[in-house]
């Protein structure tokens, strides 16, 4: 059987799926902003957090988390047969990367709503990931080709996975930390027709959620740091060499190392950090795309 | 104890009041201490290290891609001046990447003594006297049980205690505090960032590594003359070099050709080695990903290609050279490029620029190409320069190029003669009635890297407290809580439990929650056994 086409036509089934349920979470939020406004508990005290049942789900949003859950099986089933037509785990290039980390951003996103109602960002996730996998398979597809031998190393399964897992993390953190943007001025201006806002949790409720995600995804992230500097000793003999990707991989590591001080400091808790937050995805993102074609270093797996 | 922080720290509450200080010249500079300690000072520091980085990623650097530095130098000669008066060459040691750094870890570690001594206090103290006014804070919960209030006093006690607590009985209540742990695990994580920097800068001294490229059959010993190139620390002396020496038998390679795209895909590459040292010798395998770790020193694979051993012969039929030469490969089918000097035996000073294929095939143009990396038809092209090599001046220079510009081109180019072409093992007529040169025998090259890093294993020590440190210090959680026991008047007593947060603490009202069912079941339990 061909793995690596069933793959391919596994992954536009997924995105077809997703477009599906892409417009089902937007109709949700489209009701969201037609609805009657409720009492808003803005800014300061202390709010309640978001429950983590997610009992007051509307229709189309429960349409959208299905359609969300049955694309994912689609993505997962297309990545194992990806693996499985490589021979080898499904993230050894770009696109396989990319297919790997869209495939875990959706996961993570599923794995959160059994801690809290997330709810609200499934059209964000659902789109992201859409244009991600859009882009990833139209832009970046190569045939499946054996691991040359520099790859062949645990450390391929270990390092990389992690480093995809922890973009997951980011990019729930760093959605989380636009809205808690958007909700502060929403609270501070009171802006009268973004009725929308009313269905959304206060915004130092979701500064504390996206904190969680994002400090889970620093752990992962000094982990593919530290993994890929003793991968990095093993196979070119040296632990650290200011590589283009390892200078990337410490600025986003140093980046929400500020993040998290910044959360600790007064003066900068709150907006600012999250600012950090979204510039540190920002950077993660551009570590994928730009320093991967454009930049030329060691890490060059791209198979473009 | 409160863990202390710097005066900025911020960790939800409410804001302190400033507390301004009278500045005398001592005053001024513990202002200025304060400000290089504080967690703004840090912060900004931080974001700076982060954005002086970057220049090290849009601009080639010396250390790590010295080609893409003289490539950069070549296209445009005025930026370069300009960009290597600033440095940006050598961002990473650099003055103002390496001040961002020094000042950071100065801040960091003026942060961390203090802390660490007052968290040495903290932990031989016992937890604060219980507040007078436990409803007053934000978690607090109220039970009414039957027993006696000495009795309900010890089941608070051990209830806190088996939580995590450190307690202390305060008249009718019981203190307790827990998660010290966080700021150790967090103190335990910023040392170990000082310890890898400690380590890197110790490195530098006594580390050393060199590169040598080794054609199957030779043999490399590690001395400082056999090689190629090497860097030395600063404290490195002869006798840091262990002896030992590796002679490479052979070289395999293996690929498998994709017929979709028309390339080859390399699926291994094996270096078998002989190692031989005060214990004997025994066959070693070299692979990528898989170095030989010997006497405190790592040989690593990282490249290969094909070394043409090429007979030059005199007019009169004398060898004058006999040699293989290392091509280095150009593409990913091996099409490589190398170098002959010959300055001696011929009637004037030759040099060759030749390229060789291993698969060679003919493009329309008449041109060769290979097709695959493997010698299914291995042909050597010469081109042949004559004229004053410069090596007699003392001047040392690059074995792999050749400056042709005081050199008389006699083949190839514009010559109007062909280069001289080679299967292998055939024999040609320099030009000129310079004599002859064969294309010998085909073997193999490896280059590898010889390191020694003795402080490699500290700064993976300092990796792994990195980790350990920061999931504790993350995911553990400083807590105080109370049980106060007020008795009433007919054999009950009401129990209040109050909690609170010291930082990040998402989980206090359902960890409240348990401490009453735990205290409750527990008294419970006790009544019946009674």
């Amino acid at each position: 059987m061909d793995f690596a086409y069933l793959s391919l036509v596994g992954v536009y089934s997924a995105m077809a799926v997703y477009t599906v349920a892409l417009f089902a979470f937007s109709w949700d939020l489209a009701k969201r902003s037609a609805a009657k406004p409720v009492p808003v508990m803005a800014g300061g005290g202390r709010e309640a957090e978001a429950p983590a049942a997610p009992s007051t789900w509307g229709p189309f949003q429960r349409i959208g988390l299905t359609l969300l859950v049955l694309g994912w099986i689609i993505h997962l089933l297309a990545t194992i047969g990806r693996g499985i037509a490589g021979n080898r785990v499904p993230w050894a290039n770009m696109f396989e990367f990319g297919l790997t980390s869209t495939m875990l951003i959706v996961a993570v996103f599923l794995g959160t709503l059994f801690w809290k109602d997330l709810g609200y960002l499934g059209a964000y996730i659902t789109g992201f990931v859409l244009l991600a996998l859009g882009v990833v398979t139209v832009n970046f597809y190569v045939d499946v080709t054996p691991l040359p031998p520099a790859l062949q190393s645990a450390w391929l399964v270990i390092h990389v996975f992690v480093a995809s897992l922890a973009t997951a993390f980011f990019a729930l953190g760093a959605a989380l930390s636009v809205l808690q943007l958007v909700r502060a001025r929403y609270e501070v201006k009171q802006m009268a027709k973004a009725r929308i806002m009313n269905t959304l949790p206060g915004s130092t409720v979701m500064e504390s959620l996206a904190y969680r995600l994002n400090v889970v995804g620093f752990v992962m992230w000094s982990f593919t740091l530290i993994a890929g500097a003793i991968w990095a000793e093993r196979a070119w003999g040296r632990y650290w060499g200011w590589d283009v990707k390892e200078v990337w991989t410490f600025i986003i590591w140093v980046l929400f190392a500020g993040y998290i001080h910044a959360r600790a400091t007064r003066g900068w808790r709150g907006s600012r950090a999250a600012w950090l937050a979204i510039i540190g995805f920002g950077a993660v993102i551009f570590n994928y795309t730009v320093v991967n074609i454009a930049f030329t270093g060691l890490h060059s797996y791209s198979g473009l | 104890m409160e863990p202390l922080r710097p005066s900025d720290y911020d960790d939800g509450a409410p804001e302190r009041p400033i507390q301004q200080p009278a500045l005398g010249v001592a005053g001024f500079g513990r202002f200025m201490w304060r400000q290089l300690t504080s967690m703004r000072t840090a912060l900004i520091l931080l974001l700076l290290l982060a954005l002086a980085a970057i220049p090290g990623s849009l601009v080639p650097q010396r250390s790590s891609d010295p080609n893409g530095v003289v490539q950069f130098r070549r296209d445009d000669p005025e930026l370069f001046e300009i960009l290597d008066t600033l440095q940006l060459f050598d961002t990473f040691t650099s003055v103002w990447f390496s001040s961002i750094y020094l000042l950071l870890f100065i801040s960091l570690v003026g942060c961390i003594l203090p802390r660490t001594s007052h968290h040495l206090k903290a932990l031989t103290s016992p937890p604060p006297a219980t507040p007078s006014r436990l409803e007053r804070l934000e978690h607090y919960r109220t039970v009414t049980v039957e027993g006696s209030p000495e009795d309900l006093l010890r089941t608070a006690e051990d209830t806190l205690r088996k939580n995590g607590y450190r307690v202390i009985v305060d008249q009718n209540s019981v203190s307790g505090e827990r998660g010290y742990l966080r700021e150790t695990a967090n103190l335990v994580f910023h040392f170990a960032l000082v310890g890898i920097l400690l380590g890197l800068a110790l490195g530098t001294g006594f580390k050393y590594q060199g590169q040598r490229v080794l054609v199957e059959g030779q043999t490399f010993t590690n001395q400082l003359t056999s090689y190629d190139s090497f860097n030395p620390g600063r404290f490195f002396t002869d006798s840091s070099l262990e002896p030992y020496s590796l002679t490479l038998n052979s070289f395999t390679p293996t690929y498998q050709f994709d017929f979709t795209s028309g390339f080859a895909n390399p699926l291994d590459f094996v270096a078998d080695m002989t190692l031989s040292d005060a214990n004997g010798a025994r066959d070693v395998e070299l692979r990528v990903n898989q170095p030989l770790d010997h006497e405190g020193t790592s040989v690593y694979l990282l490249g290969n290609g094909f070394a043409p051993w090429i007979t030059v012969y005199s007019p009169d039929g004398d060898v004058v050279f006999s040699q293989p030469v290392a091509f280095l490969p150009q593409d990913s089918n091996l099409t490589s490029l190398g170098v002959v000097k010959i300055p001696d035996g011929l009637p004037s000073q030759l040099g060759m620029i030749g390229f060789f294929y291993p698969s060679a095939v003919a493009l329309e143009t008449g041109a060769l190409t290979s097709v695959y990396p493997e010698p299914d038809q291995p042909v050597l092209t010469l081109n042949i320069f004559r004229g004053d090599l410069g090596l007699d001046e003392g001047i040392p220079r690059n074995v792999y190029s050749l400056d042709t510009d005081a050199l008389t081109q006699l083949t190839g180019g514009d010559t109007g003669r062909d280069s001289l072409v080679m299967g292998l093992g055939e024999r040609v007529d320099l030009p000129s009635g310079l004599g002859s040169v064969e294309f010998t025998e085909l073997r193999r090259f490896v280059s590898f890297d010889v390191h020694r890093d003795p402080t490699q294993l500290p700064v993976a020590i300092s990796s792994a407290l990195i980790m350990v440190g920061l999931i504790v210090t993350l995911f553990v959680t400083r807590r105080r809580a109370w049980i106060k026991i007020t008795p009433g008047t007919k054999g009950e007593s009401t129990v209040e439990f109050a909690g609170l947060a010291r930082g990040e603490d998402p989980g206090l009202a359902k960890g409240l929650d348990d401490l009453v069912e735990a205290f409750s079941q527990s008294t419970k339990s006790r009544l019946k056994g009674k």
